[in-house]
Order: C-alpha cells, then sequence, then structure tokens
C-alpha cells in the first residue's frame, strides 16, 4: 500500500475536508491507484535536472508604483455569507 | 441554411451589411438555446435580459459605422469566467450563488469589442474532469449522440458550437480542456501558449498550466477571437508582453517549405483503429499539401500524466484553499467553531473529483513527500519541456491525435478516475511544455462521432498553428458537418 486509512485522515484534515468515513475508505483505495501509477516517474533520474515551476520565464513583472481604485467594500463584501459593520463574519474563534 | 448555423465570420458579414440586426441574432441563438439545452444542457446560466441589451447597444454602434470585428457577435463563456454581476459558478456547489464582482479581462475584451454574450457554459467542476460528468449542474452530453460525453473541462463551450447555440465561445485548457472537448464534438478548440492570454478573472485551478482560448466551427472564426483576447494584460504578471501578430492575416499564406513532425510515441497500440485511419488520411491530406512530414520523437511522452497529476493536484490544493466559508460561497450552518466552519463548508461543497484532486495535492506537498512528489515532478516537466523544443529544431508543427477513443459513453470511466486522468495522454504534454495546441476535425468514426487532429506549434507560434490547420480545412470539408440535432 502507498497510502494508508489514517494517512488519508491526516491529510484530509490538513486539506479541510470534512469526508464521511466512507469516502475516506474510497478515497484511500483510489489515492494508492494514482500514487501507485506515478511512482512511474522513479524510472528517471532527474538528479541534474532543474525543475520547472512555468515554462514561461517571467522574471520580476514589476509595475509603476501607481495608486489606483480597488473594487470597494460594497462589492467585497457582496457575496459574504455573513458581513457585520463592513467586516467579514466568522463563528467565535476566542471563547 | 439557418442563421444559427453559421461561422463567426459569415455572421459578421451579414452584421456588417445590415442584412441582419444583432437583436435578431441574439433572439435566433436564444430561441436555438430554448429548443436544445434540455438535450445537451451546454448552459449554467443564461444572460437574455443583459444579452438584448448589449445586442441594442451594438445595433447602434454598427448603425454609427463604430463596429469592432466582434460588434454584435453573440457568443457565450465557459463558467470558469468572472462575469459582473452575473452568477459565476465553475459548475460546483461552493459557488452556486456567487456573482462576480468585476469581469475577467478576456471577457472585458469581448465587451469591449460589443460581443454580446448570451450565458455562461457547463464545464467540470473547477475545470477537474474529462467528461463534464463531474459539473455539480449535471453533465453536458454529446450532440453528436447523447449518450456519449462532451468531453471535458470545457465541454459546453465545444457542445455549445457544435448544437448550434453559440457561434463560438471561449474555454480554459489545462491538460486539454479546450482540445479534447473540441475534438469529441466536431469543432475547431485552440489552446494558446501559456502566457498568450491574461488569465485575470479566471478562476483558478492550476495557475502554472492554464490558459484561455477558443472554440468555434472553423480555424478563421478562431483565428478572430483569439485577436480580441490575446495579449499582456497588467492585472495578469503571468501574461507576456509580446506583440500579438494578425492572425487573420497570416491564415492565408501556402504551406511551401513547411515540415511537420509526427512524434512516434503518439502512434501507439491502443490506438482506436477509426483514429489512426483518421489521421493518416490527414498526413496524406498535408503531404497533398506540398508539407514535408519527418519522424520525431518525444522520448519523455510516457511520463506527462503522472507528472501532470502532481503537479496540477498540488497547484490545485493551494488555489482551492481559498474556499473556506468567510468571504464568498457555501457557508456550512451549524459548525461548530472556526475550523470545523472550514471543513464542513468543503466537505459539503466539493464534489467527489475536486475533493480528490485536493487530496492528492495535499499529500503531494505534504512534509516529507515534497521531494519525492512535487519536485520531482517539476524535473520530469523541464524534460517533457525540452522534448518539445528539440523537436522543433526538425519541424514547424507537430501533428498528433487529441484523444486515443472518440467521445465515450457517459458512466464509462466514472468509477476509476486514473482511466479518466489517461484519456488526455495525447493533450497533457502540450501544457506541460507550455506551447500552444489546435483541434480541428478530421474524420468520423463508424458510429458517427467526430474525430479531431491536434497540431502543435512552437512557443508563441499560433500564427503557424492557424495557417497549417486553415490549409487542412481548404483542402476538407470535415469542418462543415453539423450534430444531427
Amino acid at each position: 500500500m502507498k497510502i494508508s486509512l489514517e494517512q488519508v485522515r491526516k491529510v484530509a484534515t490538513l486539506a479541510r475536508l470534512a469526508l464521511p468515513e466512507e469516502e475516506l475508505h474510497t478515497l484511500t483505495g483510489q489515492m494508492d491507484a494514482i500514487l501507485s501509477y506515478v511512482d512511474k516517474l522513479d524510472e528517471l533520474d532527474v538528479a541534474d535536472i532543474v525543475p520547472t515551476a512555468h515554462a514561461v520565464p517571467v522574471e520580476n513583472a514589476l509595475r509603476a508604483d501607481e495608486e489606483c481604485p480597488s473594487i470597494g467594500l460594497d462589492k467585497a463584501l457582496a457575496n459574504a455569507p455573513t458581513a457585520v459593520n463592513g467586516c467579514f463574519r466568522v463563528p467565535r474563534v476566542i471563547e | 441554411m439557418s442563421l444559427t448555423e453559421l461561422s463567426l465570420h459569415d455572421l459578421q458579414q451579414q452584421l456588417q451589411t445590415r442584412a441582419v440586426s444583432s437583436v435578431e441574432l441574439t433572439r435566433a441563438f436564444l430561441s436555438r438555446i430554448a429548443a436544445t439545452q434540455g438535450q445537451v444542457n451546454a448552459f449554467i446560466t443564461l444572460c437574455e435580459d443583459q444579452a438584448l441589451a448589449a445586442a441594442e447597444a451594438a445595433d447602434r454602434r454598427l448603425a454609427a459605422g463604430d463596429a469592432a470585428p466582434l460588434t454584435g457577435l453573440p457568443l457565450a463563456v465557459k463558467d470558469i469566467f468572472n462575469t459582473a454581476g452575473v452568477r459565476t459558478t465553475c459548475a460546483s456547489k461552493i459557488l452556486a450563488d456567487y456573482v462576480a464582482p468585476y469581469d475577467a479581462t478576456a471577457v472585458a475584451r469581448l465587451k469591449d469589442q460589443g460581443a454580446v454574450l448570451l450565458g455562461k457554459l457547463n464545464m467540470d467542476e473547477f475545470a477537474m474532469g474529462s467528461s463534464n460528468e463531474t459539473s455539480a449542474f449535471g453533465a453536458v452530453k454529446n450532440p453528436w449522440n447523447p449518450a456519449c460525453v462532451a468531453g471535458g473541462s470545457s465541454g459546453g463551450s465545444a457542445a455549445a458550437v457544435a448544437a448550434c447555440q453559440v457561434p463560438a465561445s471561449l474555454g480554459t485548457d489545462t491538460g486539454g480542456s479546450i482540445r479534447q472537448p473540441a475534438s469529441h464534438c466536431g469543432v475547431v478548440g485552440l489552446k494558446p501558449t501559456y502566457g498568450r492570454v491574461s488569465r485575470y478573472g479566471v478562476i483558478a485551478y492550476a495557475s502554472s498550466l492554464d490558459q484561455v482560448g477558443p472554440l468555434a466551427r472553423n480555424v478563421a472564426d478562431c483565428a478572430l477571437l483569439l485577436q480580441a483576447v490575446a495579449g499582456h494584460d497588467p492585472l495578469d504578471s503571468t501574461s507576456v508582453d509580446l506583440a500579438v501578430p494578425d492572425y487573420l492575416a497570416a491564415l492565408g499564406e501556402g504551406l511551401a517549405g513547411l515540415r511537420i513532425g509526427l512524434p512516434r510515441e503518439y502512434f501507439i497500440a491502443g490506438l482506436d483503429a477509426d483514429v489512426q485511419k483518421a489521421v493518416a488520411a490527414a498526413i496524406d491530406v498535408y503531404r497533398g499539401l506540398g508539407a514535408e512530414v519527418v519522424e520525431v520523437s518525444l522520448p519523455h511522452t510516457e511520463y506527462a500524466v503522472a507528472c501532470y497529476y502532481l503537479i496540477a493536484t498540488a497547484e490545485a490544493s493551494s488555489n482551492l484553499a481559498r474556499y473556506d466559508g468567510v468571504r464568498y460561497g457555501l457557508r456550512a450552518e451549524a459548525a461548530q467553531g472556526l475550523l470545523d466552519m472550514y471543513m464542513q463548508s468543503r466537505g459539503q461543497g466539493f464534489g467527489a473529483e475536486v475533493k480528490r484532486r485536493i487530496m492528492l495535492g495535499t499529500y503531494a506537498l505534504s512534509s516529507g513527500y515534497y521531494d519525492a512528489y512535487y519536485l520531482k515532478a517539476q524535473k520530469v516537466r523541464t524534460l517533457i519541456r525540452r522534448d518539445f523544443l528539440r523537436a522543433f529544431d526538425q519541424c514547424d508543427v507537430l501533428l498528433t491525435p487529441v484523444a486515443p477513443t472518440p467521445a465515450f459513453r457517459l458512466g464509462e470511466k466514472t468509477a476509476d478516475p486514473l482511466q479518466m486522468y489517461l484519456s488526455d495522454i495525447f493533450t497533457i504534454p502540450v501544457n506541460l511544455a507550455g506551447t500552444c495546441g489546435l483541434a480541428l476535425p478530421c474524420g468520423m468514426s463508424g458510429a458517427g462521432l467526430p474525430i479531431g487532429l491536434q497540431l502543435v506549434g512552437k512557443p508563441f507560434d499560433e500564427a503557424t498553428l492557424l495557417r497549417v490547420a486553415h490549409a487542412f480545412e481548404q483542402a476538407t470539408d470535415w469542418h462543415r458537418k453539423t450534430a444531427p440535432l
């Protein structure tokens, strides 16, 4: 096995995904199959190869530091599940 | 021939000679959509009122002699593009009620020209899928056979064109998501070079691979749309500041001296016999047009799918971290505190394929596995990109199949994610290499499904790609076939 149910459970917490037990089991099997497949990359010796993060190298895409309008508070909050006093409202964090 | 079957260029001519008004055109396409949406399910959201208002404005502009190339032409975009004031769902339950506060740059450029946006097109959820079956709004059906998939992830963008609901559309392509559905639906689809079109306002999946491109009835129409959206955008730091050539002007130049490369790794056992035959016939057409055909090698082809599913999922897990139920999107009710609110909202809001990719990506980036998975995949990506650049020393374009088979049946591959991933084997390497690729119709299967030909160009050489594809269309009439709907 490339990955265990316990590892999948831990990854789900890292990914902030609440998953029912049944889904964790299904995912374990599927992730195991996919991870076994990607082991194919081990056939290649890449020790001296430079990684490619982007195919088109764009470096230091800078612009002049000029003031320009943002979308504004109303638009920014328009899709918020709940907003109050111009802020996004979330469940209580500190008891 | 009815208005809705005409090409963008034909419709443009009718508008500019005032043979038809934009309002008439818009109404014609809206009624075609109303008549066929139930069979195809290509649209998630229709914008009838906004479309008719835009058409009236376009008619005024046409009457005043102030028309841009796209003024008055009805179009639609994949529901991954932010559209100001219009629901933008990315085919996900988590964004089902999201109304974008601004336009994506590509959308803004279409609107500036006076194009009429009819609505938002169905897709795989967050563009993750090869069959459009992961949409929270139901699968798109193939207009050629409703029991078959339209392909994905831009399934709605391809099917809407094939079903004559729009003359052309925009999609996005991360691993084949424009080319594969274009191929399965018998239309032309172009994935430009990474950096050619701004991705500002396009909901991100895998940021080092995503690219915006057109789908249309023919190559010239794709050129027209690419012309409208291509070019540097200060709002997308990965868009490249290179001059945009006149794509339409380059179409007519012939193929004299052109070298077409056939990568031997793409002509393998397992290729569907009808696909093999159609692609072989296309090669003969090009020989007949005076092109020189040479064999080339892309030796790392067999590693592309594995490489892609590490890089794309890693980037997706990072990009989709923003859906946390705080600023927009679904928030789970009855959560116990902040962390539980994140976990429940995401658990309820995302579909199975999106969760699978977030999980894979999170694992590939997690402590202790980063070097073995993500970093290794980035190094293999270097090898794949190098393969393409070397091949282009020997030829001007590459010619391959788009997909190993014509459209498969709905439900055929949903139980086995890995089999679904492998159906993108010929399109994924082009995204990893970051170059441009185009799919165009080149035949029909025995079962009456379209077959697509893929042409791959040098980075930022869309002009050659379009010219080579256009020459094929002048010699054949596969692109003129319309779905029996």
